[in-house]
């Protein structure tokens, strides 16, 4: 075996990651589904980190959803992304920290395309600036948000309550890492790791004390499928993809699933509720089903953060029974109760079946 | 136009398509392909054949609707093509010519205009939670049946900002900045496609008797949704 070429190919995959003074981009899906991640991740940066994120109220969707639905062609979407651009220039920064995998990969094609064909750039200037006024410089730096929290995971680690270990057979705990597809597929060396040994996510495993399951359909798409999932007549698709998965981790008794992308995340969230219903079958070594976190609340986990202040609340799978074998320090009465200090509806709502 | 010229004339075709040997790779890695009567290495075959008949029944079919768009298929294609980028391509020629309106999957884009198209110009967002309501999306879950019927509680416990002014989770986008939208789509086409999508299937409802005197074609929309 070359070791030589070997080393030579894996430089290819390790990206920049801007060090600070990160624009944030928000994610359609990641608001609605996990809006604790991006609050956890906030707090990440600034307060356990030091670091300098610009939150901010003008920003909009990339279209990426409807980009890939085939109802925004690609000049407009260029066009947003080019204004995203133009706001990251208002803002005084340079590096941006996209929440969502669609964006990411979007982003990439798009600036990919204008390096490639430069006259679709020139463009995408004039659209801009014919439809806003606006112009734009290409940002230095675009990451991803795992990226960074993949960056500075010893960082995290330093300052941990918790790791990812069972905690009464002191054990790591095993957890299956799902890469959203368009973080590194289209572009691999866009992606710490690249498309074939993704680090990002099994790099914060590893350094937090937890085991990375290695399965048959590890790269396996979740099986979103834009228009699969968003028409009720094909989602079939969708839940045959996720089943596909979870029937190959299965064996390995993981603890944990966790994604990168938002999308990934609660659909394999979901789709366990549905193969329960639809099928009696439930996943997970207790049959109690697999949780599936955001590398955000994985991070909040290690770092001791309150579950439901994270939203662990919101998922369909019931992480207790994790936080119980970590042997974490949680309120399990606190788990519906409101800003108010009242419950939050009239019942609590049934967790996973 | 001969269509294999149209489809030419996108760079992302010259991106995604260098040339095919046909090895199949692409299929075998395709979760399309394996849940859908759905084979990337056949259609990069027909394009390449740059027949014009074959090529406009590959546009008025189900199968370009039937990819996820994964781009599974970029990472382990042998040339350096990428079937999930074709598709894309074929998509927007498919519904600028109005032949999508030719199969039951092409006829979709109608309620995804109708349900995306309208939250991106409206909510900013291409996603907001008063549009997943649990009755079409009984795969949430009862634990999303209880957001959603306390949305307001729930998003508040989480620090977001649900349809309030300023920053944050959820926030309501300021008018201002919805206007910048909705002037880069009428600006680069946007607004038309979505146009071109609606009289399209406005005449196929028409045509296929799912239109109410109203103009209404409720019934249209939810056949495409629950297939
Ligand atoms: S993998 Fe590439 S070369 Fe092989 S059939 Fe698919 S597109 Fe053609
Ligand atoms: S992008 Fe489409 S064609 Fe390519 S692997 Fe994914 S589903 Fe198949």
């Amino acid at each position: 075996m070359n070791n030589k070429k070997n080393t030579a190919d894996w430089g290819k995959y390790q990206k920049e990651i801007a060090d600070d003074n990160y624009y944030y981009a928000r994610s359609c899906i990641r608001q609605n589904f996990f809006p604790g991640s991006e609050r956890t991740f906030l707090k990440i940066l600034t307060q356990e980190l030091g670091k300098t994120i610009y939150d901010d109220q003008n920003h909009t969707s990339c279209t990426g959803i409807g980009y890939h639905t085939d109802i925004v062609p690609f000049e407009t979407s260029q066009t947003v992304v080019a204004r995203q651009f133009s706001l990251v220039g208002d803002a005084g920064l340079e590096n941006m920290a996209v929440s969502c995998v669609t964006s990411f990969g979007l982003y990439n094609e798009i600036v990919e395309t204008w390096k490639e064909f430069p006259e679709t750039e020139a463009k995408a200037r004039e659209n801009l600036k014919k439809a806003t006024g606006r112009e734009f410089q290409i940002p230095k730096n675009i990451a991803h948000t795992s990226d960074i929290i993949y960056k500075f995971r010893e960082e995290i680690w330093n300052k941990r309550k918790y790791s990812l270990t069972n905690s009464l057979t002191g054990k790591p705990l095993k957890i299956v890492d799902h890469i959203g597809c368009h973080y590194a597929k289209v572009f691999p060396e866009k992606g710490v790791g690249g498309a074939e040994f993704p680090k990002v996510l099994s790099g914060m495993v590893k350094s937090w004390g937890g085991e990375i399951v290695d399965y048959p359909e590890r790269r396996h798409c979740c099986g979103f499928g834009f228009r699969q999932y968003l028409v009720k007549a094909n989602r079939g698709y969708s839940l045959s993809n996720t089943k596909k998965k979870l029937e190959s981790m299965a064996p390995f008794q993981p603890d944990a699933i966790v994604a990168n992308c938002p999308g990934c995340a609660m659909f394999m969230d979901k789709w366990q509720y549905v193969l329960s219903q639809m099928e009696g079958k439930t996943y997970g070594e207790a049959k109690l089903g697999i949780p599936v976190l955001t590398y955000e609340e994985m991070a909040g986990l290690v770092l001791g953060y309150n579950p439901w202040d994270m939203g662990l609340q919101m998922h369909q799978v019931d992480c207790e029974p994790l936080l119980k074998k970590m042997g974490y320090d949680y309120d399990p009465q606190a788990k519906y109760i409101g800003v108010d200090g009242k419950q939050i509806g009239l019942k609590t709502p049934v967790v996973m079946l | 136009m001969e269509l294999y010229n149209q489809l030419k004339s996108d760079v992302r075709f010259i991106e995604g398509l260098k040339s095919c040997m046909n090895c199949g790779v692409c299929t075998a890695i395709c979760p399309a392909a394996e849940f859908f009567d759905y084979d990337p290495r056949v259609l990069m075959s027909v394009i390449q054949s740059k027949d014009n008949t074959q090529i406009e029944e590959l546009l008025k079919s189900d199968t370009i609707w039937n990819c996820g768009q994964c781009m599974s298929c970029k990472t382990r294609c042998p040339r350096g093509n990428c079937p999930g980028l074709i598709i894309s391509v074929l998509r927007k020629l498919s519904q600028e010519m109005g032949y999508f309106t030719e199969s039951k999957k092409g006829r979709q884009q109608y309620a995804i205009v109708k349900a995306i198209g309208k939250t991106m110009l409206e909510h900013g967002y291409c996603v907001y939670p008063e549009i997943v309501v649990p009755a079409a999306h009984p795969e949430q879950g009862p634990v999303w049946e209880w957001v959603f019927n306390n949305k307001e509680a729930v998003y508040d416990r989480l620090g977001a900002n649900l349809a309030m002014e300023g920053a944050g989770t959820l926030r309501k986008i300021a008018t201002k900045n919805l206007a910048e939208i909705k002037a880069i789509f009428d600006q680069t086409g946007g607004t038309e496609l979505f146009e071109t999508i609606e009289n399209f299937s406005r005449k196929k409802a028409k045509g296929m008797g799912m239109m109410k005197e109203d103009g209404k074609m409720d019934n249209y929309t939810e056949g495409l949704m629950n297939g």
